[in-house]
């Protein structure tokens, strides 16, 4: 094929872009594909599984074959269409799924054994008669038969999301989107105007089809100016509508600067998500061409023939020098007239019918043309560029373009997409939207009103003058029996012909199941050109009527979106908000490493110089033990609870006793969900006679709170108790250790710090200074340790004062991991152990279990739950003095043959420097009657197995007599 | 989807959380029967049409709402404050 440009159209602006690694001139405006045809490049890629040559196909984002890969720096972005790709300078683009080359491709002889490469057969082949061996092929079989490379590099562009709510939004800017916005403006109504190309005017760009007067390029512009001088009109060119939901939803990519060359697209929004929501929706997004099938229909110069005319009519670029068209309609020849209105000749029209309608009939006699009646195209023949056809008559006609016409689908997608099924309709020989259930029009081509007058009368348009254009006349032949040569219905996926009828014979009928055996229309493309042709030639198979054998439905999205449209500014550490105590900055100061716990940055450990994580947190956890430490606790979630039905409330909540709990005292509790598992754990506080403080753990606050709020709100209104969160309300800080005790009777006053005045579990007001703090005598270390609250914007002060009142017991401040240390040697339960299966009595809890009903109590009696078999909170100690990894699982025996099954699990692991030992938490089956028996703690991931004992899982200070001191 | 809270007005459906089945009540607090509770906890019907479920008001009031939505095309015909429902129920 030797594409060329007009020479009328010299004069725009030279581009230049690199495809191939070869350099190449386009001009401002063209696509990738135009730039390629006028250049004379036939060759764009390789075929999915065959890896055939393959070339440009449409002119749109139906585009089944010339996908390639753009590169941006490090980057590479795949699948990109070079028939919707509009060029800048310095534009790089490369074919993908070629190698080495796209003129040398190596996996091209699966082409010669295509026979044996049928539908299923890497699965028939592969499988074998174990999942190995799959296993094995499957990699060389991606790697052989994959669409583009996509980049290893973190994207650097930048996205945006957008809401966008108007009056009505119309889908297409055709002529009849056109017409209907023109119409719905002038009424006042806030009008959106969305269309998937550069330039809006749909069919109209580059007519000379008369309309008022004028020719059709000529109105359209004009009428798109007249849209630009109202202010309720929002027109969205380059954007994409690509999913229709519920309730008028719609999704739409805008992209903002892909057409913008490196420099002028730096530091802009690459691409933005709409998100619109509109009373009224009129969906113009007119119709598709649809191939005729026929041998080796898929050598590169084959092409829609409506694209034949795009490239004319819009970029001034003729794919060819020897055009022959190939029809089964009239359509066609209006496209025969653009060109011949542009001296561009056709060499012969392929027509499968015996007459010519009038129209027809004028345009033969204008321009000359030869025309071949009752005639088909069998073969297509070539290799990377087409040297000829071959005609039914056994003609072989030399030419390098073959523009083909089978008719037009009408685009439903969006209709399709929400749930409307479409309809088959005889006289397009294609499916027209359903009946609507959602506040939408369909007009225009996509509604099958193929006819120029039509379309803008449908918009609203009616009193314009319109030269006539043909009617469709389409004789219903789309599959051409022929002996030689592969036909593919689904170009992108190389689904040929004798593939369906392959899965005919064995039986996937339906439509769904053709498509999965096949991966028929399931490309990036989703089949837009092949579904329907797909429909005819299962229906001739099964010598059914179309209407039976199914209809396509359609999924978003319409096209191809990025993924970094739909996250936006959403990502790494904007995924969500990020929660800083107001000590954050002291623990950076202090060489604090941080970590994120649930929603909140936490110090995980203080590293001294030369330390390692593991050295620094058994350094902190010692130092509690030994002298006192100080820890941030302000992630805990935090809820008032406040009314005189609060105590009482409280009382169904926990599983544990409340109504008699004092003023100024507080109580470990335990929350049950309904069904019976514990749900959280934590102290609430009485503060006053009707008001509460209670804690939750910190990745449980929220829930605990509307769960609180669903009791009250739904199932118990007659409680006079309200709850409001306070979590970002007090700054909280624990500070543990012997010497705790000494540190705080230094620093606070108003406050007698002596055990008498001040016992265990008590709350307390008093004075750091001038900030007033709430202290609660609690202890997660199990030593002498207190909580110290205040409001927020006081937490650095009061960190910070503590720590130099501390000074003199060399006070340590710690973090998460030896506040876990701590914990896992009093066998404290966390996070890891509250996994939403576990049960009280699992958890060793049963103490707190109430005589009185609460929530989850009636269900927590079921068999299951009290099953003996069950696990059970047990401590482990390595009997080989290594560290125990974190969910190793607990067998009997470390011999590989007879490990059996798991007896359950490690759910929190450290060393213990007050016992010198690596320990953990597990729970095991029956746990509690095992105590000083040896099992293993393996871990087959990592090849990991150890022998541990089962022990009681308070390893240290049993009787808590280090924290009633 | 948009739902029209009673204290808010319309608002999009990412502010709220789905929070149940609302035909479905709660055993009395002292209710012993572990097979009312099963049923309340674990029995759902799974309607085609019209159905009656809570939705919390997370990110707006934080109320809970009675939304009737239909199952096969989201559409909403009611929301109701669980409040204001409970004050019908009890007078």
């Amino acid at each position: 094929m030797s594409g060329y440009r007009l020479t009328s159209d010299t004069g725009a602006t030279p581009v230049s872009f690199k495809f191939n690694g070869k350099t190449y001139r386009g001009v401002q405006g063209d696509t990738l594909a135009s730039a390629l045809l006028a250049n004379g490049v036939t060759l764009v890629g390789r075929s999915f599984k065959y890896h055939r040559p393959r070339g440009i196909f449409s002119a749109g984002s139906e585009e089944p074959n010339a996908a390639v890969n753009v590169v941006r720096g490090d980057e590479l972005e795949p699948n990109t269409l070079a028939t919707t790709l509009e060029i800048y300078n310095g534009l790089e683009a490369k074919s993908q799924n070629c190698w080495p080359s796209v003129d040398f491709d190596v996996n091209a002889i699966n082409s010669l054994l295509s026979p044996i490469f049928v539908a299923g057969f890497y699965y028939k082949t592969f499988m074998g008669t174990s999942n190995k061996h799959w296993m094995f092929f499957e990699k060389h079989i991606r790697k052989a038969a994959g669409m583009g490379e996509a980049s290893v590099t973190a994207d650097s562009s930048r996205y945006e999301k957008q809401n966008v709510f108007c009056d009505v939004l119309i889908v297409g800017a055709g002529p009849a989107g056109i017409s209907a916005a023109l119409t719905q403006a002038a009424t006042g109504a806030r009008v959106v105007l969305a269309d998937e190309n550069a330039q809006m005017g749909g069919a109209l760009i580059g007519s000379t089809q008369e309309i008022a007067g004028q020719n059709g390029d000529g109105w359209v512009r004009e009428q798109l100016e007249k849209l630009k001088t109202f202010d309720n009109v929002t027109l969205l060119p380059r954007t994409t509508v690509y999913g229709y939901y519920d309730n008028n939803t719609l999704g739409a990519v805008e992209r903002v600067s892909d057409h913008l060359a490196t420099p002028e697209a730096k530091g802009k929004i690459r691409q933005r998500h709409l998100v619109l929501k509109s009373k009224k929706v009129i969906l113009a997004t007119g119709a598709l061409e649809r191939p005729i099938l026929f041998g080796d229909n898929d050598r590169p110069g084959v092409m829609l023939a409506s694209a034949v005319g795009k490239y004319v009519k819009r970029y001034g670029v003729v794919p060819g020098r020897e055009i022959v068209i190939f029809t089964n309609n009239d359509s066609v020849y209006q496209e025969i007239a653009e060109l011949g209105a542009r001296n561009v000749p056709i060499k012969a029209v392929i027509d499968l019918r015996d007459t010519l309608s009038d129209y027809a009939a004028a345009v033969k006699e204008k321009y000359n043309l030869r025309i071949y009646h009752n005639a088909a195209v069998v073969r297509a023949v070539g290799g990377k560029a087409l040297k000829s056809v071959i005609l039914n008559n056994g003609e072989t006609l030399s030419c390098d373009v073959l523009g083909v016409s089978g008719g037009w689908t009408p685009t439903i997608h969006l209709q399709s997409q929400q749930g409307d099924k479409p309809v088959y309709d005889e006289k397009i020989c294609s499916f027209l939207p359903g009946v609507g259930h959602q506040d939408y029009v369909s007009i225009g081509a996509c509604k099958g009103s193929f006819d120029l007058s039509a379309c803008l009368s449908e918009g609203g348009l009616a009193e314009v003058r319109v030269e006539d254009g043909p009617s469709l006349n389409i004789l219903p032949v789309f599959d051409i029996e022929t002996t030689k040569g592969k036909k593919f219905v689904d170009l992108q996926h190389d689904v040929k012909t004798s593939d369906i009828k392959l899965a005919k014979q064995e039986g996937f009928l339906s439509v769904e199941h053709l498509k999965r055996y096949t991966t028929l229309g399931m490309a990036n493309d989703q089949g837009k050109t092949a579904n329907v042709n797909a429909l005819v030639v299962m229906s001739k198979e099964r010598q059914l009527p179309i209407t039976e054998v199914g209809t396509t439905r359609f999924r978003p999205p319409y096209a191809p979106v990025s993924i970094g449209a739909l996250s936006g500014g959403e990502y790494g550490e904007h995924f969500r908000p990020t929660r800083r105590t107001p000590m954050h900055e002291w623990h950076l100061d202090h060489g604090a490493e941080m970590i994120n716990a649930g929603a909140w940055v936490r110090p995980r450990v203080y590293k001294k110089a030369g330390e390692t994580v593991t050295d620094a947190y058994i350094r902190e956890a010692a130092a509690v033990r030994e002298s006192v430490g100080m820890v941030d606790v302000t992630s805990l979630g935090k809820i008032e609870v406040i009314g005189p039905d609060a105590p009482e409330f409280l009382n169904r909540v926990y599983t544990n006793a409340w109504l008699k709990l004092p003023v100024g005292k507080a109580r470990y509790g335990v929350m049950l969900r309904e069904d019976g598992h514990v749900f959280d754990d934590g102290t609430t506080w009485r503060l006053e006679e009707n008001r509460f403080l209670m804690t939750t753990t910190t990745a449980n606050a929220a829930n605990v709170l509307t769960h609180l709020e669903f009791l009250l709100d739904v199932i118990w209104p007659e409680l006079k108790v309200k709850v409001v969160s306070v979590t970002e309300q007090w700054a909280g800080l624990a500070i543990a250790g012997p010497n705790s005790r000494a540190v705080l009777a230094k620093a606070l006053h108003d406050v007698d710090m002596s055990n008498e005045a001040f016992p265990f579990m008590a709350v307390q007001d008093a004075k750091l200074g001038d900030i007033p703090v709430k202290v609660a005598r609690l202890s997660f270390s199990g030593e002498l340790a207190y909580e110290v609250w205040c409001p927020s914007h006081y937490g650095y002060a009061m960190w910070d004062q503590l720590y130099q009142a501390g000074q003199d017991f060399n006070i340590t401040p710690y973090g998460t991991e030896a506040l876990g240390t701590l914990r896992i040697e009093k066998g404290h339960i966390s996070g890891p152990e509250l996994d939403g299966r576990t049960t009280v009595d699992d958890l060793d809890l049963g103490w707190a279990w109430g005589k009185k009903d609460f929530v989850g109590k009636p269900l927590a009696g079921r068999d299951g739950m009290v099953d003996e078999d069950r696990l059970k909170l047990v401590g482990l100690v390595s009997k080989e003095e290594k560290a125990i990894r974190p969910g190793s699982q607990i067998v009997l025996s470390n011999a590989e043959t007879t490990l059996g099954v798991s007896q359950g699990h490690v759910t929190s692991t450290t060393y213990s420097p007050a016992l010198g030992k690596y320990i953990a938490l597990a729970l095991v089956k029956n746990g509690r009657n095992k105590i000083g028996e040896t099992v293993y703690a393996t871990y087959p991931l990592k090849n990991e197995s150890q022998a541990v004992e089962i022990v009681k899982p308070h390893f240290f200070d049993p009787d808590g007599s280090r924290m009633h001191v | 989807m948009q739902i029209d809270c009673p204290f808010c007005g319309k608002r999009d459906q990412s502010e709220f959380t789905y929070s149940g089945d609302a035909t479905k009540k709660r055993p009395d607090h002292n209710d012993q029967d572990p097979q009312a509770w099963f049923d309340y906890v674990y029995q759902r019907d799974n309607p085609k049409g019209a159905h009656q479920e809570y939705w919390h008001h997370t990110s707006g009031c934080r109320q809970f709402l009675v939304v009737e939505r239909n199952t096969m095309t989201h559409k909403i015909s009611s929301v109701q404050a669980v409040g204001d429902l409970n004050k019908g129920s009890a007078e």
